[in-house]
């Protein structure tokens, strides 16, 4: 496969169908729309491909828990306010078991905010988001390569545990075009006997949240907790740069991390040893793998595009081992790297 | 290395496809690179801009704070970005429709009248294409060869004398302007 | 010999229903149940309950079915049609379900023409939560919300489902039906056959609404109730076929 340039909500849509999506239902909005558009264009273009704008974003999620217990690779997508309305629908999907796809671009919020690229919702992202003892899967792609690669790995690992998978970017990563190629993607893994295609001669299924009697119930919620217990082992990932001979150790994700990353090489040009430790799953959070850090770097500095929400992931990791420090550019706001130096040095600086 | 342009214009005037074919070429000589758009309410009003990367490393940023050349193709951009361009940077305008100049001292200016160029090759809407050749001229930050290859590829099989008259119109804006 | 005139339809499972007395919902069930039993239709039948009384619904149905979150059930089953277009979708709804908080998603997937069944139950009021106003709820009735009596200053007016429904170009078949007696409950089993025929044949969206007694949240007897619906109910939503496109339908698919 050829490098091609393509916009990060184009290449959601190219590797969602590469991986098999067959069902995607979603509503306008801002900066996420090319998605939808690119899977209008093209889900007619593969064979069973279902594509339906949906009256609302609440609609779009229900269909695809629809269109994933009848058996399909489903994905919706959505900007901050919207994901606010899906909330319902994952809440429901993952008390269902029903694997699928959500993908965030976030832009500046509360409220309507703005249509800039900002990291408010990883709140609502990692924490559930809906209501109950639930969790989705966060994966955070930093370029359009890893838009691409993370999109694949969300359908493997939605099946994998059935649960439905958040891919969280921003309007930056959404808007930006960059070079990808497009990996094979995984032959499905998914049994039938969790799809719901009519009984045919043999026994009724039901797929149901409803739980009446607490004791089936609580049942449920530990055999949920159970699942997310496993993920929290297995699937954490993040990256690290320029970690080896770190004084002091950048926290962050997505967009923030490449602007992290531009900060770090000035600042080593100038003589400060300073890394970079990246996510990429949101949750689960890299927890024991940044712990592990702390045995041999003090000094750590969270950057966000938001008010500091990831930092309470940091600090749980760090458990005190560690200062941290706290950098944020909240509601669309999006620092040069130089600035980001600026912010870097002084903190080390004092740091000494 | 790491060169950040912004093109700007009205919208019809092709500054984004300016944009990709500059961010194809980039990606097909094995650079780096980025392109970001303007997008949402900013694109209402008619006008269009966007911002391209190429570097030898990995880009952090998309956006360019302090763009090394700047590509105006109507009035109203020159003035909302002139002052970003970094000292020692590079203005190229549309001189066949924009009246004014850049008030700074500390960046160079080359004016190409695009539009009227555009005119005596018969075809109005190759004028982004000869401020290209231009462009890639004075910067040198790819290839004319790789431009024009990668041009042809987005361009498809539309058709071939679209090709022609782009080729013509690269050229015309490459010999416009000195070394 | 003994001739069998009476079972328990095969796509009725044995539980007991949890209905109370004198409610609509068993009646509707079962002569669901027979429609798809007489259809031979149970393995390939995907049934959607609400939130509502019939929440459990997948207690009694013997066919697939899955829960939708409140009001969302025809976008599921509109994306159930469309990933197996070969099955037999129905979502089932109260007054609440359908008419307030998923309204737009029944009236979208009327609009869309997809080729699903909605079995809608307009009893008049929120019966699972305890008797609270309906979309349907009547004026000058009484309900633990409109306690004065629903008021159409405040309260705005009882929403005509199937005249409003019957008015989008995307809706194939709509009827009125009640279950308050013998003949009315034949009548009903009639349309709810028509409108999995329809969807069997391809022809599009059919909705069935049910003027179904809750002789419970309306605090009168079960022959009341059924006279309510005659004396009072079927005023404010006459039964009637309000859209019978299915001959229309099939002509356009012969010519096509």
């Amino acid at each position: 496969m050829n490098k091609v340039l393509m916009s990060g909500n184009n290449i959601i849509g190219e590797a969602a169908i590469r991986a098999g999506c067959r069902f995607y239902a979603g509503y306008p909005i801002t900066p996420q729309n090319e998605l939808t558009e690119y899977m209008a264009e093209h889900m007619r273009n593969v064979e069973g491909g279902i594509f339906i704008q949906s009256e609302s974003e609440i609609a779009a999620i229900n269909m695809i828990a629809g269109a994933s217990a009848a058996g399909l690779r489903v994905m919706t997508s959505s900007s901050s306010p919207g994901i606010s309305l899906k909330q319902e629908g994952i809440s429901s999907m993952a008390a269902c078991e029903l694997p699928g796809i959500i993908v965030n671009i976030m832009r500046g919020g509360p409220g309507l905010g703005n249509i800039r690229p900002s990291q408010g919702d990883y709140f609502q992202a990692t924490r559930g988001g809906g209501h109950g003892d639930y969790r989705t899967i966060v994966l955070a792609p930093a370029s359009c390569q890893e838009l691409g690669d993370l999109t694949m790995s969300a359908f493997d690992l939605a099946d994998k545990y059935r649960n439905p998978v958040m891919i969280l970017a921003d309007g930056m990563m959404g808007q930006m075009m960059e070079p990808v190629i497009f990996k094979k993607p995984k032959p499905r893994v998914y049994s039938k006997k969790f799809m719901l295609q009519g009984a045919g001669t043999g026994k009724s299924k039901f797929i149901r949240g409803l739980l009446l009697d607490p004791i089936d119930s609580e049942e449920h919620n530990w055999k949920l907790a159970r699942k997310y217990e496993v993920v929290s082992k297995n699937e954490p990932r993040h990256e690290e740069y320029k970690i080896d001979d770190a004084q002091m150790v950048i926290v962050a994700y997505g967009t923030a991390a490449r602007i992290a990353k531009g900060a770090i090489k000035r600042l080593r040009n100038n003589g400060l040893n300073v890394g970079l430790f990246r996510p990429i799953t949101l949750w689960p959070f890299p927890e024991l793998q940044l712990r592990a850090l702390a045995a041999k770097v003090k000094k750590y500095l969270v950057f966000e595009m938001s008010t500091g929400q990831m930092l309470d992931d940091v600090r749980l990791a760090l458990q005190g081992y560690a200062d941290i420090e706290f950098h944020g550019r909240p509601g669309g706001a999006v620092p040069t790297p130089a600035e980001l130096a600026n912010v870097i040095a002084r903190v080390y600086d004092k740091n000494d | 290395m790491l060169v950040k342009t912004i093109f700007s214009g009205f919208g019809g005037q092709g500054v984004l496809m300016m944009g990709v074919s500059l961010a194809n070429s980039g990606m097909n000589e094995g650079y780096h690179v980025t392109y970001l758009p303007a997008y949402g309410a900013e694109m209402r009003g008619g006008t269009a801009n966007c911002t391209i990367a190429i570097g030898d490393e990995e880009i952090a940023s998309p956006v360019a704070s302090e763009p090394n050349y700047l590509v105006v193709m109507n009035s109203p951009s020159l003035f909302t970005f002139q002052n970003k361009v970094t000292s020692g940077g590079t203005i190229f305008l549309n001189s066949s429709i924009i009246n004014d100049r850049p008030n700074r001292r500390d960046v160079k200016v080359v004016c190409i009248p695009c539009a009227d160029i555009a005119q005596e090759l018969g075809n109005i809407k190759v004028a982004n294409i000869i401020m290209m050749g231009a462009y890639i001229k004075i910067s040198g930050v790819v290839s004319p060869d790789i431009y024009l290859k990668s041009l042809e590829s987005i361009m498809g099989s539309k058709k071939k004398s679209l090709a022609e008259i782009n080729r013509k119109a690269f050229a015309a804006g490459f010999d416009y302007v000195k070394d | 010999m003994v001739k069998t005139v009476y079972q328990r339809p095969k796509s009725l499972k044995e539980n007991i229903f949890h209905y109370c007395p004198g409610c609509g919902h068993s009646i509707v069930h079962r002569i669901i149940a027979e429609v798809i039993d007489e259809l031979d239709i149970r393995g390939i039948t995907i049934g959607v309950p609400p939130a509502g009384c019939a929440v459990l619904a997948y207690n009694y149905f013997d066919v697939d079915m899955i829960e939708a979150p409140h009001g969302r059930g025809p976008a599921m089953a509109s994306a159930i049609k469309r990933s197996l277009p070969d099955r037999v979708v129905f979502s089932y709804q109260g007054d609440g379900d359908l008419a307030a908080i998923g309204i737009a998603e029944s009236f979208h997937s009327a609009n869309r023409g997809e080729n699903i069944t909605i079995i809608f139950i307009n009893n008049a009021v929120y019966g699972m939560t305890g008797g609270q106003m309906a979309p349907t709820t009547m004026l000058e009735q009484k309900t633990t919300t409109s306690p004065l009596g629903r008021n159409k200053t405040l309260d705005g007016y009882p929403v005509k489902v199937s005249e409003i429904f019957s008015q989008l170009k995307g809706v194939t078949y709509v009827e009125r039906c009640m279950v308050n007696s013998p003949a009315n409950v034949n009548k009903t089993k009639k349309a709810i056959k028509k409108a999995f025929q329809c969807q069997i044949d391809g022809q599009g969206f059919s909705l069935i609404e049910i003027l179904s007694p809750c002789p419970t949240n309306w605090k009168m007897t079960s022959i009341n109730s059924c006279k309510w619906i005659d004396e009072v109910m079927s005023k404010e939503f006459p039964p009637d076929v309000f859209k019978d496109n299915i001959t229309a339908a099939k002509k356009t698919a012969e010519d096509a």
